[in-house]
């Protein structure tokens, strides 16, 4: 506003004022762009630069180029954690995000006990990480957990649910879809609850059935909570890794290792700093790449209402 | 301007704080511990550093529980990297080299009035704290793997049950007579189980010391995965579980193995002999404890967690930690906490306690682990140890789970291993 009127008008005054609302709007942002800076944007820097450093162990640093990058693409261990990091994220994503459709659809009606049915889809989502992680933990424990208890009712051999790495990934996916689901049905009730009525009843009156609503015109509508949903899944497939610390440590034999996990035992655990950065840069890539996917891309081809 | 008054007076209170904190008489002392086995540990300590307490008002130790091994090391890097390490803790014996690496510590020689003091403990736990002609650790909670066995189930199958497996051999035709199936063929009791996490490298280690391989040089910058004989002793372990079938396939949780025992799913355990006092208050059976059985020789590596004192500290605060590490260790703490625990008590007086004599006259077992020192080694300890045992608990799990042949799997290890060790040589 004050800009166009100071093309239109271009006296003293109104000059000064648009200055002083510039001032005005920085000031504003500033705390928070203060914030943002220290905590985000200068950590990244800082970690770009790391990665490009090696560190001897007398504290000296030495400039190494892209060699901490070349090695790390002849760490077995690296890319045993990226495949597995990406079989996390197809096994969660779609499937907790149908499931939170779903149940966000069935209590989203009009039913009996409907606050009772909300309270128990919502509530792995209120436990924190290592509760979950200890609950399932029992659940999955060969023979005397409650799983193989059930196998043994049905005549079968326990299993090393956690201990094999066949099943090992398996069990950690369904654990957190479990955790997830609830969570995300949370946004979808919203959504749903935001949709016009008129729109389902028009549909009805011209003889669509339930399943045809819901394809074209509920679903569709819904698609900026999908959205939404989808890109924090995906993002949250990257950064959950409390439950590995309790259940399995990444293994057996890294199994069950997730990039996060892998940068944490590097940096804490084997006190490799700038290999360490170097690993994160690699994650922060990947989780730029999906929000510019997000921002860029999906966002025009989704209708807002 | 209210915010810039508020900031003042918080700062206020800080530096009066600090100021109040330095001016406190008592020197503080804070102690990471890590807990690796099963009972009520972190309060046997807390009792102990009260105890400590009374008779020394001008010390006060503030003992931190920080996880396992791992975690208790990995706190307290990360703690000194932060600028805030504590004076003291007892991390693993086999860190010394990392340690050393960080800068992180000072030897004993220089603290202790007398070094005649070392000598009072026994050799073995103090080999891994000798670098470089210096005593960097002060052994406390020390091991030995020892074979715990289920006496009760060896009635059962046949055996006699005051006798254990004395050979490699005899452990797999025992185990083959101690698995028991249910109606539908499902194995409701295993014969033997070796833990495959958390400490796969002390296990593989005892593994190759029986059949006669060291696993390490002194220097601390080789190791020896890909010797035919640390391949044999993991295709010996592997075979437990997929040739002979008297052993879970799959890995085996370190932490749980205690469970599985007591609740009678396995009748022998590989196993810390720190973990015996809890067996011992929770098995409802009769159980023996033996030296592990021999290939070529008997043998374990000797394991456990030593005191550090860290170079941060300041003069008054290292003498301090000597006075309380000397006090923890001295023989009838030593022989309290062995008896609480089923660590190894440190010193061979402490087994001449009246305490001590009284305990082991009614439970053997309690000194199974101390006899076996005559055949221990030092346990696994490199640079970058961390790492290290990193690649051989992968190697030992790719295994045992069936992903990678031993050989394969150990030689993927060297490989790895060899690259972060070359540093250092």
């Amino acid at each position: 506003m004050a800009e166009a009127a100071s093309i239109d008008v271009p006296g003293d005054g109104v000059r000064s004022r648009a200055w002083l609302n510039a001032v005005n709007a920085w000031l504003l942002l500033l705390p928070a762009a203060l914030f943002l800076g220290a905590f985000t944007h200068y950590p990244v820097l800082a970690t770009i630069r790391s990665s490009l450093f090696v560190v001897r162990r007398n504290g000296g640093e030495v400039f190494a180029g892209l060699d901490n990058y070349g090695s790390m693409t002849e760490d077995p261990i690296f890319w045993k954690a990226f495949v597995n990091n990406v079989w996390f994220a197809l096994g969660t994503v779609p499937t907790s995000i149908a499931l939170a459709l779903l149940m966000a659809i069935w209590v989203n009606r009009n039913i009996r006990g409907r606050g009772l049915l909300r309270l128990a889809f919502f509530t792995p989502t209120v436990l924190p990480m290592i509760a979950v992680a200890n609950i399932w933990l029992f659940f999955y424990t060969p023979d005397y957990g409650l799983l193989d208890q059930l196998r043994s009712l049905a005549g079968l051999p326990g299993w090393n649910w956690l201990g094999d790495p066949r099943s090992v990934m398996g069990c950690l996916i369904v654990m957190v879809i479990w955790k997830e689901a609830g969570f995300f049905m949370i946004f979808y009730l919203a959504a749903l609850q935001q949709l016009p009525p008129d729109l389902n009843e028009a549909a009805a009156m011209e003889g669509a059935g339930r399943f045809y609503i819901f394809r074209r015109i509920t679903f569709p509508l819904l698609m900026p909570a999908t959205l939404f949903i989808a890109i924090n899944a995906v993002i949250n497939s990257f950064k959950l890794v409390d439950h590995l610390v309790i259940m399995t440590k990444g293994g057996p034999n890294n199994a069950s290792t997730l990039l996060l996990y892998y940068i944490y035992e590097v940096a804490f655990t084997f006190q490799d700093h700038a290999y360490a950065a170097t690993l994160t840069v690699v994650l922060v890539a990947i989780l730029s790449s999906l929000a510019l996917l997000k921002f860029g891309y999906l966002d025009r081809r989704i209708h807002y209402q | 301007m209210r915010i810039f008054k508020l900031a003042a007076a918080t700062c206020a209170i800080v530096a009066s704080l600090a100021a109040g904190m330095r001016t406190a008489s008592a020197v503080d002392l804070t102690m990471y511990y890590p807990v690796a086995v099963g009972g009520p540990v972190t309060k046997i300590i807390d009792d102990m550093v009260q105890r400590f307490e009374k008779q020394n008002p001008d010390i006060k130790v503030t003992a931190v529980y920080a996880g396992n091994y791992t975690d208790t090391m990995t706190k307290a890097m990360t703690a000194m990297k932060g600028g805030q390490p504590p004076q003291l803790s007892v991390l693993l014996s086999t860190d010394v080299f990392t340690l050393l690496d960080e800068n992180a510590i000072v030897p004993m020689d220089d603290l202790v009035p007398d070094k005649s003091w070392f000598g009072s403990f026994y050799p073995a736990f103090m080999a891994n704290g000798k670098v470089d002609g210096k005593t960097w650790s002060i052994p406390f909670q020390r091991s030995t793997i020892v074979l715990y066995w289920n006496k009760d189930a060896f009635k059962e199958a046949g055996l006699d049950p005051e006798k254990a497996p004395a050979n490699w051999n005899e452990m797999a035709g025992m185990a083959a007579k101690l698995v028991k199936k249910d109606a539908a063929g499902n194995v409701t009791r295993w014969g033997v189980e070796i833990p495959s996490t958390g400490y796969a490298y002390w296990m593989l280690q005892a593994l190759a010391i029986e059949n006669g391989q060291k696993m390490m040089n002194d220097a601390g910058n080789e190791v020896y995965l890909t010797a035919t004989k640390t391949v044999e002793a993991l295709d010996y372990w592997v075979g437990l579980s997929r040739k002979d079938a008297v052993m879970p396939t799959g890995s085996i949780d370190w932490a749980t193995l205690r469970t599985d025992f007591v609740e009678g799913k396995t009748a022998m355990m590989w196993h810390t002999t720190g973990n015996l006092t809890a067996v011992k208050d929770s098995a409802k059976f009769n159980f023996g404890v033996a030296l592990l059985p021999a290939k070529e020789r008997r043998g374990s590596p000797t394991g456990g967690g030593s005191f550090y004192i860290f170079k941060s500290a300041s003069p008054d605060q290292q003498k301090a930690a000597v006075k309380f590490i000397q006090w923890m260790t001295a023989p009838e703490q030593a022989a309290e906490w062995s008896i609480k625990t089923g660590y190894v008590a440190v010193s061979p007086a402490a087994y001449k306690t009246p305490a001590m004599e009284e305990y082991a006259k009614g439970f053997p077992a309690a000194v199974v682990a101390r006899d076996q020192l005559d055949h221990a080694v030092p346990e696994l300890s490199v640079h970058e140890n961390g790492r290290i045992y990193k690649f051989v608990g992968d190697a030992v799990q790719a295994a045992v789970t069936g992903t990678q042949k031993p050989q394969e799997a150990l030689a993927a290890a060297q490989q790895q291993a060899d690259r972060v060790l070359k540093a250092y040589k």
